[in-house]
């Protein structure tokens, strides 16, 4: 079956829904069960972070394939098996989600009503994440990629703010639409291939013509998922309305999905068509960058600056995709890692100061630094990876993107790395706004440093991201070789007679 | 006598359905109607079992043929009415209309229905047609003194007798010109072709299934019906009837009228595409979950005959997962609209559904379940019944068709959240009552269905696709 003789990517997968079982199921009255039930996930998502742990041990970077393959008869009506499967750039995925989701459960003190059903949720949302990014045939993998809507409508409209019900049927609507899109490419690609198992679809050889309407399906269902601009309407509402929880999950994990998706089947199967449609994707990353950032100076509530500042990076990492070089798509993976585990920081950063019952409106903010000197130091060192300072994982994130940029084209490095200057821009005036400054409200003086569960979920995240801009190679040896091997391939559906030529000097 | 052992669970029930009305007229206890329903479910499982005994045959000269598609469709309606039937009880008698004549009329519907389904004759297809319509119009009107129900009983009455008549119309031009009314000898004659007027009939037969299984444009009884019709009555006319006309329509278009594919198979086109529109557009605007639930399953036929279009056994096998899947979901969504009481009263608008979900939080996630495997949704059952008609509909070249109905499912999906909608996020008003044991079961069997079909799909696909087999010979 695999290396381990074992489907530890199912058991993976499966755990959380198991808890989500068991805690939805819990007996008793409300206090009692929700203390119970908190505990439940939180086991459940560390034992599997620790399968997840034993995973990446066992992983061998130099394999560009799936490894931990898992193959079973499912649909067998319409030749559809149950594949699971890891390379090197789902399975940091999956570790992110991994990592993330206790210290979201943890992070949702803050949900007082129904909490069983939450952390059901939570749990819920977790399997179908780590499912999405570790499935290899595309029928298992769409079914994973539209049931995660499922629990993240709930987890907003229930748990969520004031416009919860406006963002969470947004929400819903803008991604059912976008992936139907991609269901009726896929449905294409299985008619002409007569397979949906990825690795087979990955070396598909699709008529030029077709690529550019496939090309535009999966813009719809990724570019959505992913919040390119200008498809990124709902993405603001839906961060400014979940609670913290689903925001961290939403921005750090869901939203990578969406470029996941681009990575595992918009460039690989449409080589053609990813290279003519490369310039519309380098202009609508460039906007967000620039233009998002300007959107994300002119907020007034912390939670939507964050949220813009996450479209502005989602643009980076679109740049990085669509340059097809190594370096490029390399930090487009790495940026994905990074930002992931910094805009998880900064919605702590936020739900640290809501849980003390203070407001995200900027003007209403300020001078934490004085009383709360560790909250402080946090939130700087999450600001400062935002904004891709050397020595934190954004910067490597950020300068592998332009170096992969500038080898394709000057203007878009030059205007790319613009975004990072605005970066800093909005990066510090929400510093400024939060920790320095005069109290605007007097109340706020008197506010607590953080507590020790607050410390649980900051301190993982602190450490990974000096870590990652420390030490990045000890992420990047484990995905240098499926992205080389994907750049490759790409290059040579590009320019057969190169390939060829390559092939016979070997 | 192989022929009686064939015709075994339909002799069964018409017997057993008469001694239980001779024991509901005779027996002198005050309440009958719970005893009378039990039997009846116990004579349905028991058919059910008998069904799949019974060895195929041909009977009576060609006027019935059983085998594994029939088999396959007496099931569903058996499940669908032993459904109906549980649901039945506690509502009926709740809402004062438990009368012990209820579950003998459910009886001798599925009596007509299995007729139906094993029709291999134009005749024989019309008296079924005629013995489970005819019952089920007094259902319909089973609440005497409600206005509502005698209306729904009234329209169900006139516009079901024109729907047989137009059927029994076209069998006519059909006999007329082909000579024979046996679906075998049908399609020999149609083998060389038809002329016009054999067209004619065919329309008007089609016509008639049409509007037995509420698909657009002859779909417009539906609603009123629906919502006029005492709930219980809804369940059993949303999911046995469907199935049964459904699987009629089938065994008409794949039977005698396969070598006219060309000429009608525009026509089951054009039917899906206005089903699947009309399910999805005319559904926004309802307020009453059961004209809600009646627009949807206007839309879902438009799906089912997706397959039907492609004419092949694959599109038939995908047909049938559909009409299953939708079963299952339809009691399970109909079990829910039965256990919507407030204060004792039936509510049946939308809005009352109201902060359902803090009150009964597995009552609410059961109805969210049908939702969304409705909106078609994965990792839900819905979800695969529309991908095997998309991917059949699609694979036959059918692009256009495919495109429509991906489109009427976005459409549809979003008054199917709208239900979650009110249940999870509205604030509501607290006095939900107690959900009866009976439905409360039918929801947790459906959910438990809807929810683990994607774990083993297998069973029900191949189960499908060897009946096709066996429809298509």
């Amino acid at each position: 079956m695999n290396q381990l003789g074992f489907p530890i990517l199912s058991l993976i997968t499966y755990l959380p829904l198991l808890g989500a079982f068991l805690v939805a199921t819990l007996s008793g009255d409300d206090a009692k069960a929700a203390c119970k039930a908190r505990r439940i996930a939180l086991i459940f998502s560390l034992v599997v972070l620790l399968l997840g742990v034993y995973v990446w041990t066992q992983f061998n970077p130099a394999i560009a394939g799936y490894q931990f393959v898992e193959v079973m008869p499912w649909l067998s009506g319409i030749n559809v098996e149950y594949r699971m499967g890891v390379d090197g750039i789902s399975l940091f995925l999956i570790m992110l989600t991994l990592v993330l989701t206790p210290i979201a459960i943890l992070a949702s003190n803050g949900i007082k009503t129904r909490t069983r059903s939450f952390f059901a949720a939570m749990l819920l949302l977790e399997t179908m994440t780590i499912g999405m990014f570790a499935a290899t045939d595309f029928v298992l993998f769409y079914v994973f990629f539209e049931a995660v809507l499922l629990p993240m409508y709930l987890i907003i409209g229930v748990w969520g703010g004031e416009k919860r019900i406006y963002a969470a049927v947004k929400f819903f609507v803008f991604t059912l639409a976008g992936s139907l899109f991609m269901l009726l490419a896929v449905v294409w690609i299985w008619r002409h291939l007569g397979t949906t198992n990825m690795a087979v679809m990955a070396h598909a050889n699709i008529p030029a013509s077709a690529q550019t309407w496939l090309f535009l399906a999966f813009l719809a269902a990724f570019g959505v998922k992913a919040a390119v601009w200008p498809l990124h309407t709902w993405l603001p509402d839906a961060y400014g309305e979940a609670p913290v929880p689903g925001t961290i999950m939403l921005a750090a994990v869901l939203s990578k999905m969406g470029a996941y998706g681009f990575l595992r089947f918009a460039i690989p199967m449409l080589p053609s068509a990813s290279a003519s449609f490369e310039p519309l994707m380098f202009v609508l990353g460039v906007v967000a960058v620039i233009y998002i950032s300007y959107v994300a100076l002119a907020q007034t509530d912390m939670k939507r600056l964050i949220a813009y500042s996450s479209v502005a990076h989602m643009g980076v990492i679109i740049i990085g995709l669509f340059t097809f070089t190594v370096e490029g798509i390399e930090g487009a993976l790495f940026q994905m890692l990074s930002h992931g585990i910094v805009i998880a920081g900064l919605f702590i950063c936020a739900g640290i100061i809501t849980a003390r019952g203070e407001s995200l409106a900027l003007k209403n903010l300020g001078g934490l630094a004085r009383n709360m000197p560790v909250f402080a130091a946090a939130l700087m060192l999450f600001t400062l990876a935002n904004m891709g300072l050397p020595g934190t994982s954004g910067f490597i994130g950020e300068i592998l993107v332009i170096v992969g940029a500038l080898k394709v084209n000057f203007w878009v490095s030059l205007l790319g790395g613009a975004g990072m200057v605005l970066g800093v821009t909005y990066s510090l005036v929400l510093v400024r706004a939060v920790l320095f400054e005069k109290y605007a409200k007097p109340d706020l003086a008197v506010l607590k440093d953080l507590t020790c569960r607050e410390y649980a979920m900051l301190v993982p995240l602190a450490v990974l991201v000096m870590w990652l801009g420390v030490y990045p190679s000890s992420f990047t040896h484990a995905f240098d070789a499926p992205i080389a091997a994907l750049v490759q391939a790409h290059t040579a559906a590009l320019n057969p007679h190169m390939a060829l030529a390559m092939v016979t000097a070997k | 006598m192989t022929d009686f052992y064939s015709l075994l669970p339909a002799l069964f029930l018409g017997v057993g359905g008469m001694v239980l009305l001779l024991g509901g007229v005779l027996t002198k206890a005050s309440d009958t109607t719970p005893g009378i329903t039990f039997g009846a479910i116990v004579l349905l499982a028991v058919a059910a079992v008998l069904c799949w005994v019974a060895p195929d045959a041909l009977l009576f000269g060609g006027l019935l043929k059983t085998s594994l598609f029939t088999r396959y469709a007496d099931s569903l309606v058996y499940l669908a009415a032993i459904a109906a039937l549980i649901l039945s009880v506690d509502y009926n008698k709740r809402e004062r209309i438990a009368r012990f004549e209820y579950p003998v009329l459910v009886l001798f519907a599925v009596l007509g229905m299995i007729v139906m389904i094993s029709a291999a004759d134009m005749m024989s297809l019309y008296i079924g047609f005629e013995l489970q319509s005819l019952a089920l119009y007094i259902c319909a009107a089973m609440a005497r003194d409600s206005v509502r129900s005698t209306e729904a009983g009234l329209k169900y009455f006139v516009l079901g007798a024109l729907a047989s008549g137009l059927l029994l119309y076209g069998i006519s031009l059909v006999y007329g010109f082909a000579g024979t009314t046996n679906f075998a000898a049908l399609g020999e004659v149609f083998r060389a072709g038809a002329r016009p007027g054999t067209i004619v009939g065919v329309v008007f037969v089609l016509t008639g299934l049409a509007f037995k299984i509420s698909a657009a444009p002859f779909h417009m009884w539906a609603p009123d019906v629906y919502e006029g019709s005492p709930s219980s009555v809804t369940a059993l006319f949303a999911t046995a009837p469907k199935a049964a006309a459904l699987a009629l329509f089938l065994s008409v278009m794949a039977g005698p009228f396969a070598h006219l594919t060309g000429q009608w198979e525009m026509l089951i086109q054009i039917v899906a595409v206005l089903s699947m529109a009309i399910g999805a557009l005319a559904a926004i605007g309802q307020s009453n979950i059961k004209r809600l639930l009646a627009y949807s399953s206007i839309g879902h036929m438009g799906y089912a005959l997706m397959g039907l279009v492609t004419g092949t056994a694959g599109g038939i096998q995908a047909s049938l997962v559909y009409i299953a899947i939708y079963v299952v979901m339809s009691f399970g969504a109909f079990a829910c609209v039965i256990a919507m009481r407030r204060n004792g009263q039936a509510v049946e608008q939308i809005s009352d559904l109201a902060g359902l979900a803090g009150e009964h939080p597995a009552f609410a996630f059961a109805f969210a379940v049908f939702m969304w495997s409705m909106a078609g949704i994965p990792p839900l059952a819905g979800f695969f019944a529309k991908l095997y008609v998309f991917y059949t509909a699609f694979n036959a070249g059918y692009d256009t068709l495919t495109i429509i109905g991906i489109i009427a499912s976005i459409v549809s999906a979003f008054y199917y959240l709208r239900v979650i909608k009110v249940m999870y996020f509205d604030k509501g008003q607290p006095g939900f009552d107690k959900t009866s044991a009976g439905a409360g079961f039918v929801m947790a069997v459906g959910a438990f269905a809807t929810i683990v079909f994607v774990v083993i799909p297998g069973p029900l696909m191949a189960l499908a696709g060897e009946a096709a087999k066996a429809l298509m010979g």
